[in-house]
């Protein structure tokens, strides 16, 4: 796809590259070792991590944030591992996540684990009959948790905040 | 000498997979590791850095807040919580001002991380606290005649200049481990390859092609077992693994067992003792390999 001027915001590397994570993005010279290391790529063709680091490069902020194949990387951190340059690279994706999910723009899974922790202080619902089950096993009871208290913890969040309100409007 | 630690648990492990937790115990008792309930828990955060870095900043210093005040270092079970509180510590050690920003957080509930507290995974404590000899000394039954292979993972070796732990292109500590069972431990093409559970739920296909494509190579060099010591590589290799013989029309029936399954045996215990019931794949097969039956 053509890339327009307009498209460019030219301080996006700048800003991504305050962000704890994204500090060394600007080291990337594109030799393609992230990409022909990770083990996602191996099995999706749309799935490159040296393209995702060259549109942050560019400042191509709205087409890489909405880009689908951000949420593909498994986080195995090979590519981070064996960058020549020390970009970090799956650092450097997970800042744009981060970015991508102040906007709203997350898969459904991560809605469901962040609701599942502000209300259960587990990242699964883990069920009655699993709980019961321990004890029949011997095993002990599962530790206090406190949700009131992780909620109070992560008040002001920014990503948090916007979920809270999605999870109350759902109630609705 | 006996060491003491407070076991962390995590959310998959009594979610699913509480034949880890199980046999880890187990083990644990027999080699003199006595294990301490977390006071408090949540969840060690790394679910929520995908959306929110500093959210997990958070819900980890949380956990180690709550560890400091027991006095004691943590084991967990699984490497993503190891990774992870790891990673933390080292971070907020590191830097003052986002220690601060995160004690912030922490300090309506009368928590504040300090950064003493160690981290280890089991397999860790089983290497640096146990040991090797002792580990042989305890077996009754060595596991001789069986030829297995070993799955680390992710999140236990890398990022390496954050984990510090073996060495992530060639990790020989669960090797070692195994092959302290009696057991022969085999080499196979991209051991140190991810097994694709991250992916669920984003790409389910890209996820089961990854562990169709470790399962592919463990059946090639004739594995009788796939060892592993993560709650989620599990979940992808066990629970998954009729589903992947489905999905691409496969055959393995590769039994895959918890490493502290595997140690249960050697030092005597029983399937039963050690939940053999709760796995997926048929386990029979290795059973009488062990017994030295010979089924061939």
């Amino acid at each position: 796809m053509p890339i327009r001027a307009s498209e460019i915001d030219p301080r996006f590397k700048y800003e991504l590259s305050r962000i704890h994570g994204g500090e060394k993005l600007l080291r990337c010279f594109q030799c393609g070792t992230c990409t022909s290391d990770c083990p996602v790529a191996r099995f999706s063709d749309a799935y490159r991590p040296r393209t995702l680091i060259r549109m942050a490069q560019l400042g191509l902020k709205e087409r890489v944030l909405t880009s689908d194949t951000l949420w593909l990387c498994a986080a195995c951190f090979t590519c981070t591992d064996r960058c020549p340059q020390g970009v970090e690279v799956a650092s450097v994706i997970r800042v744009l996540r981060n970015l991508a999910a102040e906007k709203g723009m997350v898969p459904q899974i991560f809605k469901d684990q962040t609701a599942c922790i502000l209300d259960s202080g587990y990242a699964y619902k883990i069920p009655e009959l699993r709980i019961r089950k321990r004890e029949q096993k011997g095993l002990p009871p599962l530790p206090k948790r406190s949700p009131e208290k992780i909620r109070a913890a992560l008040k002001g969040v920014k990503f948090i905040e916007k979920a809270k309100k999605e999870i109350e409007k759902h109630e609705q | 000498m006996s060491s003491k630690y407070l076991i962390f648990l995590g959310c998959a492990v009594p979610y699913r997979v509480s034949s880890y937790e199980i046999s880890s115990r187990k083990v644990l008792a027999k080699l003199d590791i006595e294990l301490v309930e977390m006071p408090e828990f949540n969840c060690c955060g790394l679910p929520l850095d995908p959306v929110s870095h500093e959210s997990m900043l958070i819900l980890a210093a949380r956990n180690l807040a709550l560890a400091e005040k027991t006095g004691l270092n943590i084991l967990t079970l699984c490497p993503g919580c190891a990774g992870t509180l790891k990673k933390v510590t080292k971070t907020l050690n590191k830097d003052k001002s986002l220690r601060e920003k995160i004690n912030g957080h922490l300090r309506e509930s009368g928590l504040n991380f300090k950064g003493t507290v160690e981290t280890k995974h089991i397999l860790q404590v089983l290497m640096e606290d146990v040991g090797l000899e002792k580990i042989r000394k305890s077996l009754v039954n060595p596991l001789t005649t069986l030829r297995v292979a070993e799955h680390v993972g992710c999140h236990l070796l890398r990022p390496r200049n954050m984990i510090g732990f073996d060495e992530p292109e060639d990790p020989q500590t669960l090797k070692k481990l195994i092959e302290a069972t009696g057991a022969t431990c085999l080499d196979y093409a991209d051991e140190t390859e991810c097994c694709g559970a991250p992916s669920v739920g984003v790409s389910d296909k890209v996820a089961l092609q990854l562990a169709r494509d470790k399962l592919n190579n463990v059946k090639n060099v004739e594995a009788q077992a796939l060892i592993t010591i993560c709650p989620f590589c599990h979940i992808m290799f066990d629970t998954n693994e009729l589903r992947i013989e489905r999905a691409f029309n496969e055959t393995y029936g590769i039994p895959v067992l918890h490493y502290p399954q595997l140690l249960g045996l050697a030092m005597g215990m029983t399937s039963e003792e050690l939940a053999f019931d709760e796995l997926r794949v048929d386990t029979s097969k290795i059973l009488l390999v062990i017994k030295g039956v010979n089924q061939k």
